[in-house]
C-alpha cells in the first residue's frame, strides 16, 4: 500500500464512521429537531456541542500555523476563550431564560422578539449568514489542505476542496444536531489524542524535550516569543482578545445552541470546565513551534500546512493518516453545524415562522444547504488568506451583534430596533468596507502611533456601533413601551 | 443565589489575560520550560477554571437565603 493510500484510507474511515453515527441517530424530524433538536439537552450534550466549537480546523491547522509563523500573537487564541467562558457564566443563563420564556429557538427569533420587530430579526439573520460564510470557507479550506497533504500532493486542492464540500453537504442533509454531537465525541477523542500526542512527541523527537525545544528556539528567534513593538503588538493582542470575547457567543449556531439547554446550571458547569479543555491548545502551539526548524520556509497561506508537513515528515503515513482523520472531523463537524445553521436561518427567512408547515421548512432548509456550500466554495477559490485571518474577519462582523444583545438584557425597555440596526449597519459597514478597500489602520492614520494603529479594526467598528446605537437611543423621545 | 461579591473575583484572570502584554511580555523566568509570556497566559486560563469554580461553589452555598 502506498503512503498516500494509507493516509487517505484512514481519513476515509473517519468519514465513514461519522456518516454511520449520524445515520444511527436519525429519526422523524421537524425543522426544530433537525436544526436545534428540542429544548431538552443536558449539560453533557451541551458541553459536546459547545466544545465542538473549540477544536475546529481553525485551532488545529490555523493555530499551529500561526504559532509557526508569528509566535506570541498566536497566544490570543488560548486567551480569548477563557475570558469568553468567564462572560458566559452570566451571559448565557440570561439569554437562555429569555429564550425559554419566549419559546424562541434561533438567534433571529430572539432579536425579533427582544426588539419587538420582525424585520430586525431578518437583518440579524442576514448579518449572521454573512459572518458564517467566511467561517465555513475556512473549514472547507482546511478540508482541502488535509486531503492534499495526506495524498502527498497527488490530489490537488482543486479536486480535494469540492469533494470535501460535497461530503459535508451530504453529511448535513442526512444528519442533524444529534449526528453532529455524536460525531463530535469521536472527533474530540481523536483530536485530543493526536494533539497531545504530537505536542509532546514532536518536541522530544526533534529537540529532545519541550524545555530543550524552547532553549533552541529562544536562542535562534527570541523575538518569536514576545509581542512585537508594532504590527501584531500587545495592543493588537488585547484588542483582538476583546473583540473575539464579545463575538464568541454571537455566532448564530452558538447562540442557537444556548436554547437547546435543559437548565441554566449546565452553562455554569460548562464555564468552569471549558477553560481546562482549552489548555490543550498549548500542545497545538508546541506542534507549530516544533515545525519551525523541521519544515522551514512555509510562507503566506502555506503556514496552515505546518502541522501536517511536520507530522508527515517526522512520522510517516500511519500517524499522518490518524492526524488527518482527526483533521477531517474537525472540519466536518463544525462545518456541518455552520452549514446547517446558515441553511436554517435562510429557510426561516423565506418562509416566515408562523405560516409555513414544519415539513416545508425542513425541505427548504435542506435545499439551502448545497446553495450555501456553493457560495462558500466560490470564496475558497478566491482565497489567498490564512485560516486565522479569515476567522478574524468573520469575528469582526459577528461581534457587531453584541451591543444589541446587551441592550436586550440590561435595558429591555429602551431597546429600539432602529437604533440597534443603525449600530450594526455602521459596524459591519466599516469592517466590510475597510477589508474590501484594503484599508488598514496604519494606512488610514499614518501619523498616529502604533499603540493606536495596531488596534483591531473590529474593535473600532464596535465602538462606532455602540456610539451610533447610544446616540440614537438617547435622542429618541422616551417611548411608553 | 446571585449577586455574591465573590463574583468580582472573575475579573482577576480576565484582566491578567487581557493585560498580558503589559504584565508579562518577557521570556525569563521560564516556567516548566515555557517562555514566561506563554506560561502566564496558559496559567491564567487554568486560573479561570479555578476562580469560576470558587464562585459557583460560594454562590451555591449561599443558595438558601434567596
Amino acid at each position: 500500500m502506498s503512503n498516500a493510500g494509507i493516509a487517505l484510507g484512514l481519513m476515509t474511515l473517519a468519514l465513514l464512521a461519522a456518516f454511520g453515527l449520524s445515520l444511527r441517530a436519525r429519526g422523524a424530524q421537524s425543522l426544530e429537531q433537525w436544526s436545534a433538536a428540542s429544548r431538552g439537552f443536558g449539560s453533557v450534550f451541551i458541553f459536546m456541542l459547545l466544545a465542538g466549537e473549540i477544536y475546529t480546523t481553525f485551532t488545529f491547522l490555523g493555530g499551529s500555523g500561526w504559532a509557526y509563523a508569528r509566535g506570541a500573537p498566536a497566544y490570543y487564541i488560548i486567551g480569548y476563550a477563557a475570558v469568553a467562558y468567564t462572560a458566559s457564566y452570566w451571559l448565557l443563563p440570561a439569554i437562555w431564560r429569555r429564550g425559554a420564556a419566549w419559546q424562541v429557538i434561533t438567534q433571529p427569533e430572539y432579536f425579533a422578539r427582544a426588539f419587538n420587530s420582525p424585520w430586525f430579526g431578518r437583518v440579524v439573520a442576514v448579518v449572521g449568514v454573512c459572518a458564517l460564510i467566511p467561517y465555513l470557507v475556512l473549514q472547507l479550506k482546511g478540508l482541502g489542505i488535509l486531503v492534499t497533504e495526506a495524498s502527498y500532493g497527488r490530489i490537488g486542492p482543486n479536486v480535494a476542496i469540492p469533494i470535501g464540500t460535497g461530503a459535508t453537504v451530504v453529511y448535513v442533509i442526512i444528519a442533524g444536531v444529534r449526528g453532529s454531537a455524536l460525531t463530535a465525541a469521536l472527533k474530540d477523542t481523536l483530536v485530543l489524542v493526536s494533539v497531545v500526542g504530537l505536542g509532546i512527541a514532536l518536541p522530544y523527537t526533534l529537540y529532545g524535550g519541550i524545555g530543550p525545544m524552547f532553549d533552541i528556539l529562544i536562542t535562534q528567534r527570541p523575538d518569536l516569543f514576545l509581542f512585537p513593538a508594532t504590527g501584531l503588538s500587545g495592543t493588537w493582542y488585547t484588542s483582538t482578545v476583546l473583540m473575539t470575547v464579545f463575538g464568541f457567543y454571537m455566532w448564530p449556531h452558538t447562540f442557537g445552541s444556548v436554547f437547546t439547554a435543559r437548565s441554566e446550571a449546565s452553562f455554569r458547569r460548562n464555564a468552569i470546565l471549558m477553560p481546562l479543555y482549552q489548555i490543550v491548545l498549548l500542545f497545538v502551539f508546541f506542534i507549530g513551534f516544533a515545525a519551525i526548524t523541521a519544515v522551514p520556509g512555509l510562507e503566506g497561506a502555506d503556514v496552515d500546512l505546518a502541522l501536517l508537513r511536520v507530522t508527515r515528515q517526522t512520522y510517516g503515513p500511519w500517524i499522518m493518516g490518524l492526524v488527518g482523520a482527526a483533521g477531517v472531523l474537525t472540519a466536518l463537524v463544525p462545518g456541518s453545524l455552520i452549514l446547517m445553521s446558515a441553511a436554517t436561518i435562510l429557510a426561516r427567512l423565506f418562509t416566515g415562522t408562523a405560516a409555513a408547515s414544519a415539513e416545508r421548512e425542513v425541505r427548504l432548509a435542506r435545499l439551502m444547504v448545497p446553495l450555501v456550500a456553493t457560495v462558500a466554495l466560490y470564496f475558497v477559490f478566491r482565497g489567498g488568506q490564512t485560516i486565522v485571518t479569515l476567522l478574524l474577519f468573520a469575528y469582526a462582523i459577528v461581534t457587531q451583534l453584541f451591543p444589541a444583545v446587551i441592550v436586550s438584557l440590561r435595558w429591555p425597555r429602551r431597546s429600539h430596533a432602529g437604533a440597534a440596526c443603525a449600530g450594526i449597519a455602521v459596524g459591519v459597514g466599516l469592517v466590510v468596507y475597510t477589508t474590501l478597500a484594503g484599508i488598514t489602520m496604519s494606512t488610514a492614520f499614518p501619523s498616529m502611533p502604533s499603540a493606536f494603529t495596531d488596534i483591531n479594526i473590529g474593535v473600532l467598528a464596535l465602538i462606532a456601533n455602540v456610539a451610533t446605537l447610544g446616540v440614537i437611543t438617547l435622542t429618541r423621545a422616551p417611548s411608553d413601551g | 443565589m446571585r449577586r455574591h461579591p465573590i463574583r468580582l473575583l472573575a475579573l482577576v484572570p480576565a484582566v491578567a489575560i487581557l493585560g498580558a502584554p503589559w504584565f508579562a511580555n518577557r521570556i525569563e523566568p521560564r516556567i516548566l520550560g515555557l517562555p514566561f509570556l506563554l506560561a502566564w497566559i496558559s496559567g491564567w486560563v487554568l486560573g479561570t477554571s479555578i476562580v469560576l469554580w470558587l464562585i459557583d461553589w460560594r454562590e451555591r452555598s449561599s443558595l438558601p437565603r434567596e
